[in-house]
């Protein structure tokens, strides 16, 4: 019997997780000289792309461009993608081990930090992700109810995402109408009350997470005046002492931009959107009926650890913030697969460079390999995920140059489709997933956008003609 | 990036030595793991002090058998230290600044990694790669 690797004995690889980090470790086994590789990759919805499709805003479009190269490497010969395929329910461990040699776990991260503070069970706190996944029409998130009617909103956190939602929650009508956000959201966010939006930062505009282009963004906005406040745009020390020595160009220009919103006069614009800094929640007020009417926020100081980060401390001045609707948005977090060894504390799967590890032995479980956020945890941007797949990857060749792989009693092509068939008579494929593609984009030029998302399974098995073997949502 | 990104994908073994334990056994561990730095512990697992190549370099050229002198002669005791929070850019500066090259991070008095100038400079350049990768497919995108 010839090597696994070569055209006569394929290596069998299955890649759980469709989003850009499933597609960089495909892209890199394809890559390989001299490697004859199979890639089936799964994915709990039946539409490939992760947070490409759910997570990247609406109105930025021209990052989602990726998705062309991740088209590309879909359409390459042994890759096939079997989409409404959920790990844990619909497959099994064992499944995957009777069938490939090598299981590569790109999960991401499915949930959010939660903020441990008096008050946050109240109704009206929120996480961002969940907005984020609503108005993106995940399938999963459709039916959440955000109470839009509330005049005040506030965004906890200066990262991507916190900005993200801060500005859909400010756009005007007819910049939304322009994009490819979930019609139900679009209505809603057309109907909204929200006057007031404030973005909650503990620490200074220096150390703000928010990237420059994004910034400058909110001081272009139709219906919004964006507004910083004086007093927390005079540097302290410790931070002036940052930017100059470790901080790059785009951190400076981010931080004059900052700076220039603190004299920003009101023009009469219908929305006021104000970025604070070096301020904390400490506690959430309520009503009597357990809803939501405000924040307790303790200024801060910043200090520098042994090693040069500047940290929030707390001082003992306190602010009250009115707020009807709160959003969380402080770090994505990577929730357990079963079976598969997972770092509590880091929220990640344990990994040693892309190998899964079983922490009782400290030794790699054979066949089974991560990337991506449940590998190193949620930060970065898309494209950060190319060079960790890579990493793994190479761990993955070593393994099977050293004859370390699973030994699939079923191994053939074939017989792992029979497996899915079984197992999820309603799977998508590839070309399932493009007809999607192709009515949404359809349907979009009718009304001027780039196209108009289908959000639930039941649609999106109509669209392709599938009939349901069982209810589904 | 903050530096537990770097450790959720390293080695768990974290290498350490006793003060007691002598030079020699620490040039063993050294060779053996192919590292740069021993973080020094005593028996209730605290971190006490950090062994590196300079130490035993400094030392070596003053004494006459450095094998036989015990690590807590030879380690420095203040030792910098960081925390799962502390930022790759930190302490890429910090690093180069101070001019020391292993970074213990820690959780109280509990070790829970170290973090090696070679572990910044690798995910400094992957973080860098992926930025322009990700700027490269937006700037494509705007030529259609």
């Amino acid at each position: 019997m010839s090597k696994i690797g070569t055209k006569e004995n394929p290596l069998r690889v299955a890649i759980i997780g469709a989003g850009p980090t499933g597609f960089y470790t495909a892209e890199h086994l394809f890559k390989r000289k001299d490697l004859a590789v199979e890639i089936d990759m799964y994915d709990s919805l039946p539409t490939p792309f992760g947070l490409v499709r759910a997570g990247v805003a609406p109105d930025h479009q021209k990052i989602k461009s990726v998705t062309k190269l991740y088209t590309r490497i879909a359409q390459k010969p042994g890759y096939r993608f079997f989409g409404n395929v959920k790990f844990g329910k619909d497959i099994t461990l064992e499944n995957l081990q009777d069938h490939y040699h090598q299981i590569v776990f790109c999960t991401g991260a499915q949930t959010d930090n939660y903020l441990n503070i008096p008050g946050a069970d109240l109704e009206g706190h929120h996480p961002a992700t969940e907005f984020v996944a609503w108005y993106n029409g995940h399938p999963d998130f459709r039916d959440r109810q955000f109470d839009l009617s509330q005049e005040k909103v506030a965004v906890i956190g200066v990262g991507n995402v916190a900005i993200d939602v801060a500005r859909i929650l400010s756009l005007s009508h007819e910049e939304l109408a322009k994009t490819d956000i979930a019609d139900y959201a679009l209505e809603a966010l057309s109907n909204s009350g929200v006057k007031e939006v404030h973005i909650i930062g503990r620490r200074g505009p220096v150390q703000a997470k928010f990237t420059t282009p994004e910034v400058k963004e909110i001081g272009e906005l139709e219906e919004a005046d964006v507004f910083t406040l004086p007093e927390e745009m005079e540097l302290d020390e410790l931070s002036q002492k940052e930017l100059e020595s470790t901080a790059d160009r785009g951190t400076a220009r981010k931080v004059e931009l900052l700076k220039s919103y603190a004299e920003n006069k009101p023009t009469g614009k219908p929305k006021q959107l104000t970025l604070r800094f070096l301020v904390s929640p400490v506690e959430m007020y309520g009503d009597d009926q357990g809803r939501i009417t405000g924040m307790k926020l303790v200024k801060n100081e910043l200090y520098a650890t042994d090693a040069g980060t500047l940290r929030p401390a707390a001082t003992d001045q306190f602010e009250d913030l009115e707020v009807g609707l709160v959003f969380r948005s402080i770090g994505y977090r990577g929730v357990p697969l079963p079976g598969i060894p997972f770092n509590q504390s880091w929220g990640v799967i344990y990994n040693e460079e892309g190998r899964i590890i079983d922490p009782e032995t400290n030794k790699p479980v054979v066949g089974e390999y991560t990337a991506g956020w449940i590998k190193r945890g949620p930060s970065g941007v898309i494209g950060t995920n190319k060079p960790d797949a890579l990493e793994t990857v190479e761990k993955m060749m070593e393994d099977l140059k050293a004859g370390n792989y699973l030994h699939p009693s079923q191994p053939d092509a074939a017989d792992a489709l029979k497996m899915v068939e079984e197992r999820q008579p309603d799977y998508f494929s590839f070309e399932d997933w493009e007809k999607l593609d192709e009515i949404e984009v359809a349907r979009g030029e009718e009304e001027n956008r780039p196209r108009v998302k289908f959000t639930t399974v039941k649609e999106m098995m109509e669209a392709v003609g599938k009939q349901a073997a069982e209810p589904v949502v | 990036m903050n530096v537990s990104r770097i450790l959720a994908a390293k080695p768990t073994n974290l290498v350490t030595i006793r003060p007691s334990n002598l030079i020699r056994d620490a040039l063993a561990l050294l060779a053996q793991y192919d590292i740069g730095a021993l973080v020094v512990t005593n028996d209730a697992n605290e971190l006490v002090g950090i062994l590196s190549e300079r130490d035993i370099v400094r030392r070596a050229v003053i004494v006459d058998d450095i094998m036989i002198l015990n690590v807590g002669e030879v380690m420095t005791k203040n030792v910098i230290v960081g925390v799962p929070q502390d930022e790759l850019m930190n302490v890429a500066h910090t690093m180069t600044e101070r001019r020391f090259r292993h970074l213990p991070i820690v959780e109280g008095k509990r070790v829970l990694g170290i973090v090696s100038i070679g572990d910044v400079l690798k995910a400094q350049r992957d973080a860098y790669r992926g930025q322009i990768d990700t700027l490269e497919t937006q700037v494509m995108a705007d030529k259609g």
